[in-house]
């Protein structure tokens, strides 16, 4: 039995041509990009040649690309990097305020959390039952001491696209009509608040043009796009006063100390150029995706859609089978050799929902049922085709487990 | 996973149960009690469950009752969540508290059980 893989949201496989521009740095080209001789030169040229192509894909200069170990400490560097300075410029009853939303990944959710505790000020934007965050809401929450707004551009659980363009915008009216704010001595930092945005399950399916998107910050990761594991990158604008997290031999600008993971870096590259080249396989995935959910819906009762099929990525489907859990739906599909994820709580510690889905207003009850299908540029019409056979009879059998009667 | 002991049972001599729907577990018990007449004792002659629940959940509830049937009600109020773990071969940390459900949902049946006399 052939395995068929739906989870391309939790990481993806890396591409044969992503290996094969990463080997040379494995093997022969093992040089420290630091060292001034010719095997450092040829490690330091993998890694800039990387950077470049980056930059071009973010429509930005390449001294604006920062490498890291990974997305998550991209997004820790941008937000504790812009922040934690302002906690200590700002003296007295004025703290830093951070707007964030409440379906963020817990790689900025927790940074967030942490601020919390350190006398940060946090809103976290609400967000409508098809998981977008609302203009209106967001003007409101912005105030005279916000330093950081941090928004996810598509969600991972259930894909939704945010209206960072318009964000973008009120951000930039904000600092125009409230540019005397910035001579307050205390709030010692110009072109406040700084827009970080979490791109990771974005850069395969979107526009990143970051000047178009008017963001400060943009975090991207290598996996989730055909790349390696272990490497991320932090867009950073040039002249935001960011302080880095990690302290050392001065790589990266300073920004990031340690010696640069070659091999990562040169794959993270080639993985952006098969996108920028158009081999994300956008308009397959989509209409895979509709095939799958129409086929839940024709041949499964009671199914919820969570979030919606309008301005959501083309490849994340997420659904709500009502009364079983997620988790033994994932291990049934498994066990017919098909991989998908679930959101479900039973086992993470605290045994609570997806808050993803709390925050879409999804009943606790359907947010245990949920399962998120993942589909990638490998995924095929008979995989589908698959899963529409065989999830029938497991939703059916983990139905009659649970004493359940469908409407 | 193919439980055994799943569905339920016409007409009980006990309901019980247990868990709770923010955690994502809940069982449903049902048990038919008889007078063993050589034991001179209340036994439980057969037992059902319904469990909207993960693997391991499923896999505990099965397993209470596989340790349950034929028990009278005195050695089945001393069934503990390691009697089930240990049967099962062992659960992950996070899912320890799924073995407790098997416990709690014998206790309220059988106190439903009581009730009805």
């Amino acid at each position: 039995m052939k395995s068929i893989y739906l989870d391309y949201a939790s990481t993806t496989p890396l591409a044969p041509e992503v290996l094969k521009a990463m080997q040379l740095y494995l093997t022969r080209c093992f040089g420290n990009p630091s060292s001034l001789h010719s095997f450092g030169e040829k490690a330091r040229k993998a890694v800039e040649d990387s950077r470049k192509k980056i930059a071009e894909f973010l429509f930005c200069l390449p001294e604006e690309i920062i490498f890291t170990g990974s997305a998550t400490e991209a997004s820790n560097l941008a937000i504790f990097g812009i922040v934690r300075p302002s906690i200590q410029s700002i003296e007295g009853s004025v703290k830093p305020h951070i707007i964030t939303s409440s379906i963020e990944h817990k790689s900025v959710f927790m940074p967030c959390r942490i601020l919390e505790d350190e006398g940060a000020e946090l809103t976290y934007l609400p967000v409508t039952k098809e998981g977008f965050i609302k203009i209106s809401d967001f003007k409101k929450a912005l105030k005279k001491n916000t330093v950081l707004v941090s928004l996810i551009y598509a969600n991972n659980e259930i894909g939704a696209i945010q209206p960072i363009g318009e964000i973008a915008k009120a951000i930039s009216a904000y600092r125009k009509s409230h540019i005397a704010n910035y001579n307050d001595k205390r709030l010692a930092i110009s072109a406040m608040p700084y827009f970080h945005i979490d791109a990771v399950q974005a850069v395969n399916y979107l526009d990143c043009d970051v000047k178009k998107l008017g963001v400060d910050f943009l975090t991207l990761s290598g996996h989730k796009i055909y790349g390696p594991k272990g490497i991320g990158a932090l867009y950073v604008k040039n002249g935001s006063p960011i302080k880095p997290l990690i302290y050392g031999g001065g790589q990266e600008g300073g920004l990031r100390s340690g010696t640069e993971n070659t091999a990562a870096i040169a794959g993270l590259g080639e993985a952006i150029r098969q996108i920028a080249n158009g081999k994300s396989q956008i308009a397959k995935i989509r209409k895979l995706k509709n095939k799958l959910f129409k086929g839940i819906l024709k041949n499964i009762s009671d199914v919820k859609l969570n979030g919606t099929l309008d301005n959501s990525l083309p490849n994340i489907l997420n659904i709500s089978f009502r009364g079983v859990e997620g988790e033994a739906i994932e291990l049934a599909l498994d066990s017919e050799g098909i991989a998908v994820s679930t959101g479900s709580a039973c086992a993470a510690k605290d045994l609570k929902p997806s808050h993803v889905l709390m925050a879409l207003g999804v009943s606790p009850k359907d947010s245990h049922g949920a399962i998120r299908f993942s589909l990638g540029k490998y995924t095929t019409e008979r995989e589908i085709d698959r899963v529409l056979k065989v999830l029938p009879g497991i939703i059916e059998r983990l139905r009659k487990i649970a004493g359940y009667h469908s409407k | 996973m193919h439980p055994k002991h799943m569905g339920r049972i016409k007409n009980p001599d006990g309901v019980g149960q247990a868990g709770n729907i923010i955690c994502g577990d809940t069982m449903e018990l049902y048990l038919k009690i008889k007078m063993d007449k050589k034991k001179k004792k209340e036994v439980i002659k057969d037992l059902k469950f319904q469990t909207i629940g993960c693997a391991a959940a499923i896999s505990s509830s099965d397993v209470a009752c596989e340790l349950l049937k034929g028990k009278t009600l005195e050695q089945a109020l001393k069934l503990k969540p390691e009697d089930i773990i240990k049967k099962l071969g062992g659960l992950p940390e996070v899912k320890v508290h799924c073995s407790l459900l098997g416990v709690e949902a014998l206790k309220s049946a059988i106190k439903n059980y009581l009730e009805r006399k």
